[in-house]
């Protein structure tokens, strides 16, 4: 189990009423000239919880992403955590690309990639210490990875890949780690076994939100869910919030959801 | 032998000689980030088109190597951002806009330097001739090294990252769109130094061949840098050794070199190579 110091906040697991809290104030946000490809979304979420974000094709999953990653400034609102601008602290913030996205035969291997974790905290010049390289140990170690930790990062298994990359969310001691898809082209094994390394993440105190577009699995993989549809639809808790109505909303009416 | 032992003891055999580690070297560098990039074309395409630029300012300017360099940074940045611009504002694809926009700027920069009576120079601008270069084009071209060392050194982190996985370096707050400028820049500068050396058509084997052969033997991205600066200087000076007595143009030689070196790495490599992978 997790030990107590190994908290990365005291949020998560517990009940506490100044939890660590991202919020985010009537953001609007689009590309270029187009239009608002996110309009007026406003929510809270705390550390602790497994956020999914929900709905179809271009309604701004990915937009919500960048924003939130600090890819794309919103057009307006504001986007907090613990009342200050998030991206202030960008430390904070873990970013996990879609796996379509990465050049895999890349010259790179596992322990290189989630020592880039540390990047933030040692900047462009300072020499990796001791104290980084056991970060970077135990990191590898939660994930299962030390055995595998010179392998080129091409030549791992689809769920290791995954693993790897949330190696070094953890390298970096993100507090919230923003995933893109993560749960696409794994199989059955692969999604149980990512959901669980979920789940304790956040049962550690991290703020864990994902883009995730199969609504079977939301409830066993998510404890909250934000469905979009260029429109904040609803916010709530995973079990509660994917009615018939709500689904409806966000997906248009000739949707059919089946349990 | 005696008669090339002869050649070595004279001045233009030795800056030759110490251009071709230089230039090799530094390009051999530097190789590694356009093939990190994956845009090995593009820079040739590039390098094309630094002529019509060169040209040009040969034509403002008069023939001095400020006037070189700036003419090839102007044409680089013109068809480089032109075609960017392109791309974005009509149906074309980037790879098209380029192409058209670079075969146009190589002919435009032909038909420059030939009214401008240069015929004898063109042959130099599209193969390179390294007997040409004088005692401020080696200063030169040690100042391009020195700083493709010492920036990539200096910033392989943020380098790294945002070569590797440009949304999460910006996430965490590396100056990623500073970065690809400065990468853009000092491929240009190499570029300009290699250009004088083997040519407007020959430069992109200079520019990919050391680094493209690292890679078939190292999963470092680190060690791809001095691999490549190592694999380039060395090739070079193997080629300005057997062009001699070979009687071989030394700008092409040295892309024969680099050529054979990088089929030995695609044949013999322990991990990656083809022998290996039939085991």
């Amino acid at each position: 189990m997790v030990e107590a110091h190994d908290h990365i906040c005291w949020g998560g697991g517990h009940r506490h009423d100044k939890a660590h809290c991202l919020e985010l104030r009537g953001v609007c946000a689009g590309y270029g000239a187009g239009q608002d490809a996110l309009s007026d979304i406003s929510f809270r979420a705390q550390c602790g919880q497994r956020v999914a974000l929900i709905g179809p094709n271009g309604a701004g999953k990915s937009t919500l992403l960048n924003v939130l990653a600090g890819l794309l400034t919103p057009r307006s609102g504001q986007v907090l955590w613990n009342g200050k601008p998030l991206h202030d602290t960008p430390h904070e913030i873990a970013f996990m690309p879609q796996r379509s996205e990465v050049n895999w035969a890349f010259p790179i291997t596992v322990r290189q990639l989630v020592e880039m974790g540390r990047y933030p905290a040692l900047g462009n010049w300072k020499a990796m210490r001791q104290h980084d390289r056991d970060i970077v140990d135990k990191s590898l170690k939660t994930l299962n990875l030390t055995h595998l930790q010179h392998r080129q990062i091409g030549a791992l298994s689809g769920g290791q890949q995954q693993r790897a990359f949330l190696a070094r969310a953890l390298a970096q001691e993100a507090h919230i780690l923003l995933l893109d898809e993560p749960f696409t082209g794994l199989d059955m094994p692969g999604v149980e076994s990512l959901g669980q390394l979920l789940y304790s993440l956040s049962d550690e105190g991290r703020l864990v939100i994902a883009s995730h577009h199969d609504l079977a699995t939301v409830p066993s993989l998510f404890d909250r869910a934000v469905l979009l549809n260029t429109q904040l639809i609803a916010v709530g808790n995973a079990g509660d919030v994917l009615t018939a109505e709500q689904i409806c909303r966000t997906f248009g009416r000739n949707y059919r959801f089946r349990p | 032998m005696n008669e090339f032992l002869q050649f070595l003891g004279e001045p233009i055999a030795q800056r030759s000689l110490w251009a071709c580690a230089i230039i090799g070297f530094s390009n051999g560098f530097v190789s590694a980030l356009v093939l990190l990039r994956r845009s090995s074309l593009q820079i040739g395409t590039l390098s094309c088109a630094l002529l019509p630029g060169i040209a040009l300012s040969i034509l403002l300017f008069g023939l001095t190597l400020m006037s070189i360099l700036l003419g090839a940074v102007l044409a680089g940045l013109m068809v480089g951002l032109g075609s960017l611009f392109v791309s974005r504002t009509s149906r074309m694809d980037h790879d098209t806009a380029l192409s058209v926009l670079h075969t146009t700027a190589f002919a435009i920069g032909y038909i420059i330097l030939i009214r401008l009576g240069l015929q004898q120079k063109v042959d130099d601008w599209l193969f390179g001739n390294i007997m040409s270069m004088g005692d401020a084009d080696l200063w030169i071209a040690y100042g391009i090294g020195a700083v493709a060392v010492l920036g990539i050194t200096a910033f392989q982190r943020p380098l790294l990252i945002t070569l590797f996985d440009p949304r999460a370096a910006k996430a965490m707050g590396c100056p990623t769109r500073l970065i690809h400028y400065g990468v853009f820049a000092l491929i240009i500068l190499v570029l300009v130094s290699s250009l004088q050396a083997v040519g407007a058509f020959l430069t992109l084997g200079l520019l990919v061949a050391p680094a493209a052969t690292m890679y078939l033997l190292t999963d470092r991205a680190q060690l791809m840098f001095w691999g490549g600066g190592l694999i380039g200087g060395l090739g070079s000076v193997l080629a300005f050794f057997l062009s001699y007595p070979l009687g071989w143009h030394l700008g092409a030689t040295i892309i024969v070199v680099l050529g054979a070196v990088f089929l030995l790495a695609y044949i013999f490599s322990p991990k990656y190579g083809l022998l290996r992978r039939k085991n």
